[in-house]
């Protein structure tokens, strides 16, 4: 008797307060999101020539393989690449060789052309970041060039602040993109000339003041000298493999991984941490490799705010060659290398011996792969 | 009516009158419509525009945590729509749906939900991150799952609330007989202690409708919003009160309790959101804490009604209405409901309280024929400091 009494009240109450709540629990619960753009903008895109491609993720494994090794921790939606005028899977093998005449002395001429420029891009699904750059993406272009070559790099400013090219090579100090050398104001241009030495794999980076911002914004670029295997009479083999454009050279799968972050708050900590800026690009579509070929990565660290960074790749080694100034490995059989900002270095690896399937790489700080910097391998038998 | 036939003149002239009215009011409409199409128009506030983001404002209003991850209830209160591109959840980037979809307009809500394993206990952050790259941070600082609205939690609040509410009411309310053969200063005294009492609970309720306020979207005002509600409230409950004459007797004990239930169903919310956040592991000495808190809260309902005797179940109706409110409070409370409404709550409650404070000295001064004399007499000032040190020191028990 009395239990039904106080049940009735409780149904009025219920009624009562439960409306509201009830109201907002449904209006939670119907699906249908805002960020889920569908992933049907990913497409298979070839790269770098033939050599490689990357995949969707039907080619070689089920079709959603790839994203299954990310659960729900992934960022949402599809970043436009055609908005943002580079592809980040077509940006790691796109070498910008530049020009080549003959000087009067028969040495080889390399001539770049750089220019700075404002621009937003979308560094992850939806975020859009105000970036300064050269040539209109971030990383700047991937300069390649030859040990002993003579370089001369127009650089032209058509951004809203003074900019600079700082190579971290061996050049003169007028040559050096620190104001007062090679540091030049809105509408200004500058042509920087210097040998192409030592060889290896290098960067350039604005050096205008304050750095930190110079930096954080986007204006910085992977700078890699091949050696010259005449040079090299010891290591010919070792030196041909690295220099673009011999055979040797074309068996490998180089690929070319700035690792990036930005600060999209501007408080001085990093939002989003990609390689090649977009976030989580290489995790949604994976980069093809074959598995018969070796590969090598030309890696660079250019973070801003964090003291470190690092490289970890899954079910496989590799060697590495700190900073690539030499044609041995400076560490051999490593599954994980660090670079504090503005080191780089040369890693070689292959799947010979693998199976095929998807072999994940990220920075081994936890912290920057949930925020966007992890990705995939899909090592397979045959490009598809 | 009939007598009054208007000449045609008269009818002329008072439809001039009127269309000159018309058009008085037509006048300052052009105006400001004329005002409006230039604005638009010509844009001549185009140098303001200085290239600078719009502005960007989230309010998380509720968090429910539950079996299938984390909801937010989020409130836009930006200068133009805003969208919400990704969300983080401790420094990770999680898949997440928004219902409705798409851009937030300006004072719009939204749910997020994201299927997100949180650990019971621990402290999580969800980070929004806007297509203008700013961000929003939203710290739950101690996950539990959000109660449910099922009879088990149902009952279990309303014996929390009976508790902090209607059990020290009551017990204020048993000391009446013993009260009943006090004299005129001691009359006095307890009428003081009353004032004492309201006075702290209004300074409590106002503070902590403030502090709500603050934390509640900028659309709202929330302060503004407070002192407008408190101000109303206590202007509506003065005029209804006094419609057949200053109160007196039962119908001032009928405020005061009104006055007291208002402040606990503010406190019940208050209680249930702190539940719901997993800000409070209610201990049994809190819920003492606030049983002797409140007692007075009792003294001060039956102090007008010393010199009547008023049947008994008014005695049972004057303590559900000071104390019930309370378990209302914290049944809606525990559902998480956004600060605004708990902050209006608290409003509404401390402009009764003021109604009351003015009603009992109102009756005190009248009550002895002297005016002023008998608020600063020894016995007043006696009971007002008991009544305010009373409330202070068991509050002590109580904050946190």
């Amino acid at each position: 008797m009395s239990d039904t009494l106080l049940d009735r009240k409780l149904d009025r109450r219920l009624l009562l307060a439960g409306g509201l709540a009830a109201a907002g629990g449904t209006i939670a619960l119907a699906s249908n999101a805002a960020g889920q753009a569908s992933q049907g903008g990913a497409h298979s895109m070839p790269m770098g020539g033939s050599t490689m491609a990357a995949t969707d993720g039907t080619s070689s494994s089920d079709a959603s393989a790839h994203l299954v090794a990310h659960g729900n921790m992934i960022t949402v939606g599809a970043v436009d690449d055609t908005r943002n005028g580079f592809d980040p899977v077509a940006i790691l093998s796109d070498w910008d060789v530049g020009t080549v005449s003959k000087l009067p002395d028969g040495r080889t001429l390399r001539t770049f052309e750089v220019n700075a420029e404002d621009k937003e891009i979308e560094i992850a699904p939806g975020i859009f970041f105000p970036a300064w750059t050269y040539n209109g993406r971030v990383p700047g272009p991937a300069l390649r060039a030859v040990e002993g070559e003579a370089l001369r790099i127009i650089f032209r400013n058509y951004g809203s602040h003074p900019h600079s090219m700082h190579f971290h090579g061996i050049h003169a100090a007028r040559m050096d993109g620190v104001p007062g050398a090679g540091l030049i104001q809105p509408g200004e241009e500058f042509v920087y000339e210097f040998d192409a030495k030592p060889f290896g794999c290098h960067l350039y980076h604005c050096h205008a003041l304050p750095l930190k911002r110079h930096i954080h914004k986007g204006m910085y670029g992977a700078f890699v000298i091949d050696p010259d295997p005449a040079r090299h009479p010891d290591q010919v083999a070792a030196a041909r493999s690295r220099l673009l454009g011999t055979p040797e050279n074309a068996d490998w799968q180089e690929l070319v991984m700035v690792m990036n972050a930005f600060d999209t708050n501007f408080d001085g900590a990093n939002e989003v941490y990609a390689v090649n800026t977009v976030a989580h690009a290489y995790a949604k579509k994976p980069i093809q490799i074959v598995k018969s070929r070796p590969v090598r990565v030309y890696l660079i660290n250019i973070v801003e705010f964090d003291p470190i960074n690092s490289f970890h790749l899954h079910g496989n080694f590799f060697d590495y060659y700190n900073q690539g100034t030499t044609l041995t490995p400076t560490l051999k059989t490593v599954d994980l290398i660090t670079q504090c900002q503005a080191e780089r270095g040369i890693l070689e690896f292959h799947f010979r011996e693998h199976e095929p399937g998807l072999y994940m790489f990220h920075a081994h700080q936890s912290e920057f792969t949930e925020l966007g910097w992890v990705g995939m391998f899909d090592v397979v038998e045959a490009l598809s | 009516m009939s007598e009054f036939v208007p000449t045609p003149a008269e009818e002329r002239t008072s439809t001039g009158a009127r269309w000159a009215h018309l058009a008085w009011i037509a006048v300052p409409l052009a105006v400001l419509g004329l005002a409006v199409a230039w604005l638009i128009s010509t844009d001549p506030l185009a140098s303001f525009r200085n290239g600078a983001p719009p502005v960007e404002r989230l309010t998380v209003e509720r968090t429910i945590l539950g079996a299938d991850g984390i909801r937010l209830l989020v409130r836009a209160g930006g200068s133009e729509p805003m969208t919400i591109a990704q969300v983080q959840v401790d420094d990770a980037y999680w898949q997440f749906t928004q219902e409705p979809a798409g851009k937030i307009a300006r004072g719009d809500t939204a749910w997020i939900a994201l299927p997100y394993p949180w650990v019971l206990g621990e402290t999580h952050t969800v980070r929004m991150v806007t297509n203008t790259g700013i961000t929003f941070d939203h710290v739950i600082d101690v996950a539990v799952p959000t109660p449910t609205r099922d009879s088990i939690s149902f009952i279990s609040q309303a014996i929390l609330g009976a508790f902090v509410g209607i059990l020290p009411v009551a017990v204020g309310l048993m000391f009446y007989p013993a009260l009943r053969g006090v004299g005129s200063s001691g009359m006095n005294f307890l009428l003081s202690l009353t004032v004492g009492l309201l006075a702290f609970l209004l300074v409590d309720a106002f503070a902590e409708a403030l502090e709500l306020a603050a934390r509640a979207a900028a659309v709202f005002q929330g302060q503004t919003m407070v002192v407008l509600t408190a101000l109303a409230s206590f202007l509506i409950l003065m005029a209804a009160g006094r419609r057949a004459g200053t109160p007196t007797g039962l119908a001032l004990a009928t405020f005061i309790a009104l006055g007291i239930g208002l402040h606990n169903l503010g406190e019940g919310l208050a209680i249930g959101a702190a539940f719901a956040s997993g800000a409070a592991g209610l201990g049994t000495f809190l819920v003492l804490g606030f049983t002797l808190h409140n007692i007075t809260e009792g003294i001060g309902i039956a102090a007008p009604i010393l010199s009547r005797r008023p049947p008994l179940w008014t005695f049972a109706a004057l303590t559900l209405l000071a104390g019930g409110p309370a378990v209302l409070g914290l049944w809606i409370g525990s559902l998480a409901f956004a600060p605004q409404w708990s902050a209006l709550a608290l409003a509404i409650g401390a402009g009764a309280i003021l109604q009351v404070i003015v009603e009992v000295v109102s009756m005190q001064m009248r009550q002895h024929g002297d005016g002023l004399r008998a608020v600063t007499a020894p016995s007043a000032m006696a009971g007002l400091a008991v009544g305010v040190a009373f409330m202070y020191v068991t509050a002590m028990l109580v904050k946190i």
